[in-house]
């Protein structure tokens, strides 16, 4: 049973750069493109990793995530945000709503899958 | 017969005698011992009794020979002012006391903002007013001594071989000058009140008191044969005959009456040696009862003085010839001691009195400013004081000295009635002081100016007879010839009495010009102050004035204090004032109520004006402060004025705020703009470079590539390359356009080209396709403006309505309409528009339509805003429609600023 990853991204572009590199490592990825039905999706998912972009037409990454840490049955699930705008004031943002690994865009693939690894190792 | 010797030999017993009194009274006040006989309501009476001098006591029998009952009005006049005590003298004696007021010199200057100059003046008048009164009594004492030394009783002969009238009158003065000095100033401590002169000088009245009436007693039962008898030759006389002159009544008693109040021996001992207000409860009934004693006895020796003593006899001094001429020796002692001891008590008080004023106001004042050091040097100044006052003792007792040598004596009644002349001068401006808020100190001078030269002119000159100090022509003629400056018939108003005369017009003219002034001048701040305590009397609790806090320091004040008041009573006093503030050294708190008791202790040793100027000296320039914020309280306009200025200024310092306000707001939004538009240049830059970064790691790692695959991924980078480029140009763009930089390239040309080119480039390449519907007459109007920068507007609007029109069968209409010299041209499509939230950002920076990727920053509509406002035209989107609809407009003839100018200059020619 392969690994299950939910990757929320509006940039098709980086969806699809993602979607490579993660399913070459093993991944099964599931992507989305808007931030209104991705609480839905990944409670219907409930994947072994979430990969959240900031921007989002429709809901916000940290609103996503705030939504999702307030279900005592995704607390712990491990969450990694990705954001172009790579500010101080972003991450702190994120680290508050209790983000696993926060992101700066643009990422090395390598940079990428260690993170990735080290998220969901045992 | 007596003895001139004999008759020395008692004088200097007696004044031995009064001496030891005085002593005895001194040691007993120091000791606090005798109270109650010291500061008994009786000896306060009988310390008025200074009012009758020897003029009383052997002049009111010669005034009664001469005048008839007219003697009366000389006690009529104070009895009136005792028995209506309850208006003025209360009220005198209680501001004296309050005050520390050390003579009537002083109370005037007090009064008057505390001004040297007008108590120089009063002084001076004082002193000019009183030396007559003191001439009078050298007069009387010669007179009296010269009688026992005549061999005819009752006939005066100033050439008697054994005696030298004026080498008498020398020894007498120099005598009196001595006694003065020795009662007056033999007190180191000069602010106390002087008991021993007070109880010698009631001693003197019940002396000349007794003597009087013994003398009284010996004419009716002795000489008349009993009281009918005397009655009967009281009948004979011409004295109860005699009419009274209305005019004349009136005058004297007012004048007596102003006198009593005036005359600075009475302000001594009425107000400054006063212990106790109540006393003057008692006073008011006790003392016209010691008149009335004193001339009860008048008439019988005058007339019978008359009747007995050969004709050509001084009546002045009937008092003395009677008993010697009926052989009674012991009474004429007596009555000699009785005419001494009036003379004597006179001078004493009055030189006292006037040696304070010299002193406080005109030799203090010199020295202190001569010395120059200011008033904190050390060293005790009391030896000054002191010395300064037995200076003026006998300059003034030399004045009347001088006087008497100079005017060679008149009848006594006259001179006393010149004397209070010159000093009821002082009475309208005591008066109106103590009644009258609106008095100022130029009206009291220039009133107290006007009824002295008055005075002199009308009084005094004159009183050295026709020829004297005044020629005879002056008196026929008038001053320099003018008829209406004669001195006994002023303005030509002849007839008078000289005396009514005088005194009507010194006090009418006086009182008038002080009123007028003192209504056409202005008080200064002391001034009014110092009035306002004075005329509401009743609550003089607060303090006169108040110096502002702390610039002097405890140290000097007591340096300056302990050398008016001596160490031990500065310490004492300073000490107590330390605990009255609840304070536990040796020195106050210099506040201003301190410094003000201080000054009122001051004052009550060196006058109020003096004592001001030391402090002031010491507290420094801060009364000048007080003075300058009661100007600025005076015009109540000008604080207004301020008031509304300050006003004024707080609006607009307020308005100021509010603009920097507004302008902190603004930059602050600008701030927070410029965070913002950093922060998305940041994301639309990171984002295309994440997918060429990731993708292109992807190419260089992957070995198993399939051909596809590599060219999709290729491709990818490639798009995002073109997307970083066009983002950069945006920008760019948009910096030029924004910062007004850009040149435009006018071209003319038909609308219809521009639309072909811009459908033309908008829709190469376009995946969907997008009918366009045109109406090509209305586009043949040619326009000149940058037709570049306007494609580029038409260009972002067509591939907008490509991109995102959601219609099914994508159509886009492109309406052109002329009005006037603009072009309006609508680009309406058949989607669903944009929604009425986000029309009004749409032209914003990085606004995009949200779920579209891959494709502009965001930045297309504001570059065509930019473009639009260059050209003079505008673009906008029309709200209220079901489709998209964009209108742009844009005129025929693009004219600059610089043109718009030159028309404008054009136009005016």
């Amino acid at each position: 049973m392969s690994k299950h990853v939910v990757l929320v991204e509006d940039e098709l572009n980086i969806a699809e750069a993602i979607r490579f590199l993660l399913s070459q490592d093993g991944w099964r990825v599931e992507t989305l493109a808007n931030g209104d039905t991705a609480v839905d999706v990944i409670r219907k998912a409930s994947p072994d990793l979430v990969l959240l972009d900031v921007m989002l037409p429709g809901k916000s990454g940290f609103e996503i995530l705030h939504e999702l840490r307030s279900d005592p049955a995704f607390a712990a699930l491990p969450v990694m945000m990705l954001t172009a705008r790579g500010q101080a004031r972003d991450r702190e943002m994120a680290e508050k709503a209790g983000v696993s690994k926060f992101m700066t865009k643009p990422f090395s693939n390598t940079e990428m899958l260690n993170a990735v690894r080290e998220l969901t190792a045992p | 017969m007596v003895s001139l010797n004999q008759l020395v030999a008692v004088c200097l017993l007696y004044v031995a005698g009064l001496f030891v009194v005085a002593f005895l009274a001194e040691r007993a006040a120091t000791r606090g011992q005798a109270g109650w006989l010291l500061r008994s309501p009786l000896v306060y009476t009988l310390s008025l009794s200074i009012y009758c001098t020897a003029w009383t006591f052997y002049g009111a029998v010669g005034y009664a020979a001469r005048s008839g009952l007219e003697y009366v009005t000389i006690y009529l006049g104070p009895s009136l002012v005792m028995i209506g005590w309850w208006w003025v003298l209360r009220r005198l004696v209680h501001i004296g006391r309050t005050q520390r007021v050390t003579s009537v010199a002083d109370l005037i200057s007090s009064r008057y903002g505390k001004s040297n100059t007008l108590a120089i003046v009063v002084t001076v008048m004082s002193v000019i007013g009183v030396t007559p009164y003191i001439a009078l009594q050298l007069q009387s004492v010669v007179l009296s001594l010269s009688i026992f030394a005549a061999p005819d009783v009752g006939l005066i002969t100033t050439d008697i071989p054994a005696f030298n009238a004026p080498q008498a009158a020398f020894w007498v003065a120099t005598g009196l000058a001595l006694f003065t000095v020795l009662f007056g100033t033999r007190n180191l401590n000069v602010n106390d009140r002087h008991p021993g002169v007070v109880i010698a000088v009631a001693v003197e009245a019940v002396v000349k008191l007794f003597a009087l009436i013994a003398v009284g007693v010996f004419v009716v039962w002795g000489l008349a044969g009993g009281l009918s008898e005397t009655m009967a030759r009281l009948d004979a006389s011409d004295i109860g005959t005699w009419q009274v002159q209305g005019g004349r009544w009136v005058a004297l008693t007012m004048l007596s009456a102003a006198a009593f109040l005036c005359l600075p021996r009475m302000f001594q001992v009425m107000v400054v040696e006063n212990d106790d207000e109540r006393h003057l409860q008692i006073a008011a009934w006790a003392f016209p009862l010691y008149l009335m004693l004193m001339s009860l006895f008048v008439v019988p020796i005058a007339v019978v003085g008359l009747d007995l003593l050969p004709a050509g006899s001084d009546p002045d001094l009937f008092v003395l010839s009677l008993p010697l001429s009926q052989g009674q020796n012991g009474l004429a002692m007596l009555a000699f001691l009785g005419g001494f001891s009036s003379a004597t008590s006179m001078v004493i008080v009055a030189t006292l009195a006037l040696s304070t004023m010299v002193s406080n106001h005109i030799v203090m004042p010199v020295w202190l400013s001569v010395q120059g050091e200011g008033a904190s040097q050390s060293g005790d100044v009391r030896h000054v004081i002191i010395l300064s006052r037995r200076l003026s003792i006998l300059l003034i007792i030399a004045l009347g000295f001088l006087y008497y040598r100079t005017s060679g004596g008149g009848a006594l009644a006259a001179i006393g009635t010149i004397s209070f002349g010159g000093v009821a001068q002082f009475l309208p401006a005591m008066l109106g002081g103590l009644f009258w808020r609106g008095a100022t100190r130029t009206g009291a001078l220039f009133g107290l100016g006007t009824g002295f030269a008055l005075w002199v002119f009308t009084m005094l000159l004159p009183s050295f007879g026709q020829g004297g100090a005044l020629s005879v022509a002056t008196f026929e003629q008038g001053l320099f010839g003018l008829g209406w400056l004669r001195p006994q018939a002023l303005f030509g108003i002849g007839g008078l009495d000289p005396t009514v005369h005088a005194v009507v017009w010194s006090l009418s003219l006086n009182t008038a010009v002080f009123v007028v002034v003192s209504l056409f001048t202005f008080p200064s701040p002391i001034e009014r102050l110092q009035g306002a305590q004075f005329v509401t009397v009743q609550d003089t609790a607060g303090p006169a004035r108040s110096w502002a806090a702390s610039v002097a320091g405890s140290e000097d004040l007591m340096i300056m204090a302990q050398r008016i008041l001596g160490a031990p009573e500065a310490q004492a006093f300073f000490q107590a004032e330390a605990r009255a503030q609840g304070r536990l050294g040796d020195f106050p708190e210099p506040t201003p109520t301190f410094v003000q008791a201080l000054e009122r202790e001051l004052a009550a040793s060196v006058g109020a004006a003096t004592a001001h100027a030391m402090v002031g000296q010491i507290v420094g320039g801060t009364s000048v402060s007080v003075q300058d914020l009661l100007a600025v309280a005076d015009e109540s306009a000008q604080m207004l004025e301020y008031s509304s200025q300050l006003e004024a200024k707080s609006n607009e310092l307020s308005a100021t705020a509010a603009e920097l306000r507004r302008a902190n707001e603004k930059l602050t939004q600008l701030s927070a703009q410029k965070d913002a538009f950093l922060s998305q240049i940041s994301h639309e830059l990171r984002t295309p470079m994440t997918s060429i970064r990731s993708f292109s790691e992807i190419l260089r790692d992957a070995t198993d590539m399939t051909g596809p695959d590599k060219t999709c991924y290729a491709s990818i980078i490639h798009t995002e390359t073109i997307r970083l480029t066009r983002l950069l140009d945006d920008l760019l763009d948009l910096s030029v356009l924004e910062n007004g930089q850009v040149s435009l390239h006018k071209r003319t040309s038909a609308l219809s080209d521009v639309l072909d080119l811009a459908v033309t480039t908008a829709l190469a390449g376009a995946a969907r396709p997008l009918r366009i519907h045109r109406n090509r007459a209305d586009e043949s109007v040619q326009l000149t403006t940058d037709l570049d920068r306007l494609a580029q507007v038409f260009i972002n609007l067509v591939a907008n309505a490509q991109k995102y029109c959601d219609a099914p069968d994508p159509a886009l209409v492109i309406a052109v309409t002329q009005r006037d010299d603009m072009l309006e041209i609508d680009f309406v499509d058949n989607g669903r528009g944009i929604d009425a939230e986000a029309q009004s950002v749409i032209f914003e920076k990085f606004y995009r339509i949200s779920g579209v990727a891959g494709v502009g920053a965001g930045l297309g509509l504001s570059i065509c805003r930019e473009i639009m406002t260059r050209l003079g035209g505008s673009i906008a989107y029309v709200s209220g429609r079901d489709e998209g609809a964009f209108r742009v407009l844009v005129p025929l003839q693009h004219v600059t600023d610089e043109m718009r100018q030159e028309a404008a200059i054009e136009g005016a020619i």
